[in-house]
């Protein structure tokens, strides 16, 4: 694989680990399957692409957070107004969103951006004008964990990850779930129409459909960085979702140069996740599978010490 | 200091389910009482408690906490003055986050929830202090995660979540029932303790006969939704578990039944 591919594939990862950052706010913290996020990515590339082609490629970015944010505010509310199971919540706002998408982007399936200004060609004539396209994704990454890591330990972030793991207790403490469930999936769908809106800029198009099974992406980061980095400490646990994501693109980079067709991508995420998903079941079937040969091991033994 | 007047809640409503769970129930509390409830299985006393946390609207009735009318009030909301621990250890705390960082939660009751620091230094030798009165070494591992306790130490720690903000009342539903006998009596030993140290009016369910006499200062029987006995100060000094199974033979026309039921 070339140098420049390697590059490349990185840098997607940075943009893409802002998305999985907000899954991990979702699916762990909150302990809730939200895929909003599906629609939630394409929202904030086609609110970034509309906004680059009127000239404004850094409003784009706080544009598509707050676009992202109002988006996983309905899903929560679907949830804990109208009792709408999570699940079914998200598919919906999913669903109603991709005519919202499509009106945002005025009735195109596709907006091009190639003669347009973007984040990443702004800054030409500056000294960082070559290595925008990495330093930009860079450092917004880390001002989103850094921002993260300062908020999940403040009063508000602590009771929202209490939420995932145990709502009653949450209540309990005097502090209305409803209010937590809600922010929190607002700012799951920020990062994640954040992620949206870099990407679009940085592959100078937003598409109708680049945002199937974004949901199962960011799912694989987080477990993935799950698996391989662990989860002992908050700080650790975030820079494992972003290593994840980067590791996750790394994986289909190779993938992809050893000769898979793009077409496939989407079956090879869906194939990695249910491996990362029943990872649990099947390390459980091994040692039981162990265990079980090894007492009959000892059941030989014993029984041909009982002959003569 | 809680005043429950007439309160009713019955379950699945107009399906041949329909079970009148809490039966026009009258009871108060004065400040500093610390009553004792047991009853047969299913009489409600769950349902009674979950009334007045808030997690069951009862179907009519008033609940009067200090003045304040919550019968109506959000379950979220009256926590700020109600502390519980419930029967299921898991249920009481965050089981995938600190012990200080579960502490810090219950010690932020009633204060706004914006981005102030979580935990404060301030607050953490206090909670040193309070873990190390609970005498089971928690005071060592406050940066462990909830998750690695056992189910008395997570009992302890959610009695003293429940009381580390003064509640105006205390709920307690079994919160032993799912312990071994030596955890069981420790967590016993430490609600007597707590409730005791801070004058807390406490409504705790038991199936243990014997603790219910022996703890607190007044006990009341459920069945069937109602309450059939409620005895205080010398009537209840002379009581014996053996009377009060024989009473309450005699009041329910049924013998008292319930499967974690200890008599000793
Ligand atoms: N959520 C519910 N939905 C329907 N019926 C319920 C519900 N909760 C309790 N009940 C019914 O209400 C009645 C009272 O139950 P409750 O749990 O209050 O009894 P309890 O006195 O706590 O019994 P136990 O000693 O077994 O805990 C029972 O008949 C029970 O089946
Ligand atoms: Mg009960």
């Amino acid at each position: 694989m070339s140098l420049l591919a390697l590059q490349g594939s990185l840098e997607l990862g940075i943009i893409y680990a802002i998305m999985a950052l907000g899954v991990f706010i979702s699916f762990r913290t909150l302990n809730m399957p939200d895929l909003t996020v599906d629609s939630s990515f394409t929202l904030g590339a086609a609110v970034s692409a509309m906004l680059c082609t009127m000239g404004h490629p850094f409003l784009a970015l706080p544009a598509a957070m707050v676009a992202g944010w109002l988006a996983g505010n309905v899903t929560a509310l679907l949830y804990t107004k109208l009792k709408i199971q999570p699940l079914l919540a998200g598919i919906l706002v999913m669903l109603g969103l991709y005519s919202i998408n499509l009106r945002v982007m005025a009735n195109r399936a596709n907006i091009p951006l190639l003669n347009q200004p973007t984040v990443f060609n702004s800054l030409q004539g500056t000294p960082v004008e070559a290595q925008t396209h990495w330093l930009l994704p860079l450092v917004l990454l880390l001002a989103v964990i850094l921002l993260l890591y300062l908020f999940l330990q403040t009063r508000f972030g602590l009771v929202l990850r209490a939420t995932g793991d145990n709502d009653q207790m949450v209540r309990a403490v005097g502090v209305n779930t409803n209010i937590t469930i809600l922010f929190g999936l607002g700012l799951a769908n920020t990062l994640v129409a954040l992620s949206g809106a870099m990407i679009a800029q940085y592959q100078s198009f937003a598409d109708i459909s680049m945002g199937v099974g974004m949901v199962i992406i960011g799912l694989a980061s987080v477990i993935i960085g799950e698996v391989l980095f662990g989860t002992s400490s908050l700080l650790r646990r975030l820079l494992a979702v972003v290593l994840g994501a980067m590791l996750y693109r790394l994986v289909i980079a190779i993938a992809l140069h050893l000769g898979m067709p793009p077409t496939d991508l989407k079956l090879v995420s869906a194939i990695i996740v249910t491996i990362a998903l029943s990872s649990p079941v099947i390390k459980e079937g091994l040692m039981s599978r162990q265990k079980r040969s090894r007492s009959y091991a000892h059941k030989e033994v014993k029984d041909n010490a009982g002959n003569p | 200091m809680l005043e429950i007047r007439s309160l009713s809640k019955t379950f699945s409503m107009g399906s041949i389910n329909e079970k009148l769970a809490v039966d026009e129930v009258d009871l108060t509390l004065e400040a500093g009482e610390f009553v004792t409830v047991i009853g047969g299985n299913g009489a409600g006393k769950s349902t009674l408690l979950n009334c007045i946390a808030g997690v069951y609207e009862p179907d009519k009735g008033s609940i009067v906490l200090d003045g304040m009318d919550i019968t109506y009030w959000p379950e979220y909301k009256r926590s700020q003055y109600i502390g519980r621990v419930f029967q299921d250890p898991l249920k009481g705390t965050a089981f995938d986050m600190t012990i200080e960082e579960n502490l810090a939660m219950a010690y932020a009751k009633g204060k706004p929830h914006g981005l102030q620091w979580g935990i404060r230094k301030a607050d953490l030798a206090l909670f040193r202090e309070h873990l190390a009165r609970l005498g089971l070494g928690l005071e060592n591992r406050m940066k462990q995660k909830v998750g690695l306790l056992s189910g008395g130490q997570r009992q302890a720690l959610t009695l003293l979540m429940a009381t580390i903000v003064k509640p105006k009342l205390l709920l307690l539903d079994e919160h032993t029932a799912a312990l071994d006998p030596s955890a069981a009596r420790q967590v016993l030993y430490l609600t007597k303790e707590l409730v005791e140290q801070h004058q807390l009016c406490t409504l705790m369910v038991t199936h243990n006969m014997k603790a219910a006499l022996e703890y607190g200062t007044r006990t009341i029987m459920m069945h069937d939704g109602r309450i059939i006995l409620d005895i205080s100060g010398e009537e209840r000094r002379k009581m014996t578990v053996d009377k009060l199974i024989e009473l309450f033979g005699r009041r329910s026309g049924q013998e008292l039944d319930n499967d974690r039921l200890l008599l000793g």
